[in-house]
């Protein structure tokens, strides 16, 4: 479970994150959906302490994150960027190897475990083990990406636009195998993105945020058919055929063309 | 018959020497250059954590850079003598900025996704700095390490001044002499040690993935190994120390007559004759090859190791002068011969003492001279025409061409206009065959044996006989140069090896022989 209360983090003049306060229960995924410059990536870097803030506390299972090591706190939760962030010096093994090596994990425990990772996520160990990251495909290297962030069997995983740099066809597939994931069952996810689509996806609970503040939190249900607003109304329109119609039963004719209806109006 | 040896000939000849320059050198470099990493390094990566100190640090070692290698090894001598500690500083400030710079832009060039990625994995500062960053700003840092080694090889060259060895005694002997062999001799290896060190450094820098860790493990070891080059005892472990000029080292009435006549095998350092003396005086040196005229053989209480087999000629001094100033001014020849006879050994020293230990000015002693002899005579008109003289850089030649110009303008209505510091032997000859000077003051031995080069046997015979070297040298000027041989002045300024008193006495050595078999007896 992890806490945040009252956490505030200003950069110069500029306010990112302005006293927000929610809680993530365990296993649960909650997305943080905004546009660029909301402070949704501020207050995930906050949580492992890659940065730190001016107010308030995080807590993770009852614990505050500033009376341990950063170091110790970062093996226990994975992180994917969007950018992958892989090491280019490294091989895909030795990437995936990073956290339980820095956990001193034996090498027979180390090699299991990234062979089994790589299967899992659709990358042949053979052929890959001992490549280096260049050498893979954009899509390969965010799969690469999401291995090392689970290498070390974290309880949290935290991820930054993990997509967001994926060409569409690929962001699908990649999303589609991470979905399918069953090492995420149990884990609690804290996921960043602008995507709407894919915030509807994958969350859990969304957190709408805006010039550093929270604008709603909810189920993405609750978000679409009760939004708190005329900003989160706003915000959702483009993708509102899209979403309502995903939430349909297959074969519902009519409540999909209610929702197209009511697309339409919205439109003129 | 003038010989010429081919350089080949000459690396061959040379090849212990030569062999034992390049090992000083590869020492000296990688000495400095560890030295250089061992705190450039961490320097340059203390700058990435600490950016407000970044400017300032670089900035003084750019400063370092821009200082002259000549002027930087100046500046060492006084603070730290002579030998390789004053060369190896000198060289590791050179090789420092290089190191510092390269390191930090190494580090600040590490992508920052990469950087941020190794911070939320968990990696410590160190761990950060060791696994992540330090490898992949290892080839920017090679880069740097490579300006730095071939920087070092080439500055390298500048220790045979202070006596520190490596290749630029072959360089600098050559440039003294005039000896392009001797010059190729130091500079084609100096130039290929810098491309193959250059070469093999770079393979080092573009290794990839484990071949990168292994090269960084390995590197260390190969710096160390390099650098024990220069520790490591080359030529004779004689405990006598030897200390020659460039000049000395190349010429057969030097050290290669030396090796060839007596067996003279002794541990020698190449030093200019600049800061010689004061080394001998200090005990840094034991043995130097000197003028027997010298000054500072009186003011450092020196012996003249006695030559026994005769392989230094006899260097009397006299003026040579073009033949065509000579017929165009026939009164010069009178007027220069005035000073034929008049200046023996011990008055010569004398003279030299007053200019280099007194701090007289060579004009203030030869007007003093020449009043004192009844010679000076207030300057004529000095509008019937223009004589050049010139001299090699060194007191003696001052004393001597400032008597010359006082008697030309005392006794003839000419005008003097003097080119002193012509540099060595070949530097005065070459201007005066070429018209540039007109007459300067020679020594027969420098004639025979630096310009004239005969047979060895020829130079042999010659050698024993004072007046069979003059008409040697004066016939063969005359007929093959168009230049004339004045009367001599009567002082033998002979090539000498030369002791303190106080070691010589102590160790019974009186003459070269005494020496050869003294360090025979030590091995």
């Amino acid at each position: 479970m992890i806490e945040i209360k009252n956490i505030t983090k200003t950069f110069g003049a500029f306010t990112a994150v302005d006293n927000i306060s929610f809680t993530v229960e365990e296993g649960e995924t909650v997305v943080f959906l905004g546009s660029s410059g909301s402070g949704k990536t501020t207050l995930l870097k906050m949580i492992n302490r890659l940065l730190e803030p001016d107010s308030g506390e995080i807590l993770i299972d009852g614990h505050r994150i500033v009376d341990q090591r950063a170091e110790d706190l970062r093996r226990k939760m994975g992180y994917v960027f969007q950018n992958t962030g892989l090491f280019p010096h490294y091989t895909i093994g030795e990437n995936i190897a990073t956290v339980p090596r820095l956990l001193r994990w034996d090498r027979q425990r180390i090699e299991q475990r990234t062979t089994t990772l790589l299967e899992k996520l659709q990358l042949s160990p053979a052929q890959y083990l001992a490549a280096y990251p260049r050498e893979l495909s954009g899509g390969q290297q965010q799969r690469v990406g999401i291995a090392r962030a689970l290498a070390a069997d974290p309880p949290i995983l935290l991820m930054d636009e993990p997509f967001g740099a994926l060409d569409p066809i690929t962001r699908s597939n990649v999303r589609k195998d991470f979905k399918e994931l069953d090492e995420l069952r149990s884990k609690t996810i804290v996921l960043v993105t602008h995507d709407i689509q894919e915030a509807f996806e994958l969350a859990d609970r969304i957190l709408l945020m805006d010039k550093g503040r929270i604008v709603q939190q909810g189920t993405p249900d609750e978000l679409l058919f009760k939004p708190g607003s005329d900003y989160v109304r706003q915000f959702l329109q483009e993708q509102r055929f899209q979403l309502e119609a995903e939430r349909i039963a297959p074969g519902d004719y009519p409540a999909l063309i209610r929702a197209f209806d009511h697309f339409k109006t919205r439109e003129s | 018959m003038e010989q010429h040896e081919s350089l080949w000939l000459f690396m061959q000849q040379q090849s212990g020497k030569l062999l034992q320059q390049t090992i000083q050198h590869i020492g000296l470099t990688f000495i400095s250059l560890s030295i250089a990493i061992l705190i450039g390094l961490p320097l340059g990566i203390y700058i990435t954590r600490n950016r407000r100190l970044a400017g300032i640090v670089l900035g003084v070692a750019g400063i370092l850079q821009t200082i002259p290698s000549i002027a930087l090894l100046g500046f060492m001598i006084p603070i730290l003598g002579i030998g390789p500690i004053p060369a190896i500083t000198a060289l590791f400030l050179y090789a420092l900025l290089p190191v510092i710079r390269n390191t930090y832009e190494g580090i600040n060039g590490v992508d920052a996704g990469v950087r941020e990625a190794a911070i939320a994995m968990g990696m410590t500062p160190f761990q950060r700095l060791v696994r992540v960053e330090l490898v992949l700003a290892f080839p920017v840092i090679m880069a740097g390490i490579r300006t730095a080694t071939v920087i070092n090889v080439g500055v390298g060259t500048l220790a045979a001044y202070i006596a520190a060895g490596g290749l630029g005694e072959f360089i600098f002997g050559g440039i003294a002499l005039n000896n392009t062999n001797m010059i190729l001799a130091g500079a084609i290896p100096a130039a290929l040690l810098a491309i193959v060190l250059d070469f093999l450094l770079s393979l080092v820098q573009h290794t990839g993935g484990r071949g990168r860790r292994r090269a960084i493990a390995l590197l260390p070891v190969a710096l160390l190994v390099f650098s024990s080059f220069y520790v490591l005892p080359v030529g004779g472990g004689s405990r006598l120390l030897a200390g020659f000029t460039p000049e000395f080292m190349g010429r057969r009435d030097g050290d290669i007559g030396l090796r060839a006549e007596y067996g003279l095998h002794i541990r020698t350092v190449v030093i200019s004759d600049a800061v010689m003396y004061k080394a001998i005086y200090n005990h840094k040196l034991d043995v130097i090859s000197g003028y027997s005229t010298d000054g500072r053989l009186k003011a450092y209480d020196l012996i003249v190791l006695n030559d026994d087999k005769k392989i230094f000629p006899p260097y009397y001094a006299a003026p040579v002068i073009r033949k065509e100033v000579l017929t165009k001014y026939p009164e010069l020849g009178p007027v220069l011969n005035k000073l034929a006879g008049k200046i023996n050994d011990s008055l010569m020293t004398l003279l030299n003492y007053k200019a280099e230990y007194e701090g007289q000015s060579p004009e203030q002693i030869a007007r003093d001279f020449l009043t004192g002899q009844g010679l000076y005579h207030v300057p004529g008109t000095g509008d019937k025409g223009t004589v050049v003289l010139g001299s090699k850089i060194f007191p003696e030649q001052y004393i001597l061409t400032d008597m010359y110009a006082m008697l030309i303008r005392g006794y003839t209505d000419l005008k003097v206009e003097s080119k002193t510091g012509l540099g060595g032997t070949k530097i005065c000859f070459e201007a005066l065959t070429h018209g540039q000077i007109d007459m300067y003051p020679e020594y027969t031995g420098t004639a025979l044996l630096a310009i004239l080069q005969p047979s060895p046997d020829v130079a042999a015979r010659l050698a024993a006989n004072r007046d069979s070297v003059y008409n040697y040298v004066s016939q063969r000027f005359d007929r093959e140069y168009g230049l004339t041989w004045l009367e001599p002045i009567g002082f033998n300024n002979a090539y000498a090896l030369m002791m303190r008193r106080s070691q010589a006495r102590q160790l019974g050595i009186l003459s070269i022989s005494d020496l050869v078999n003294y360090l025979k007896k030590e091995r």
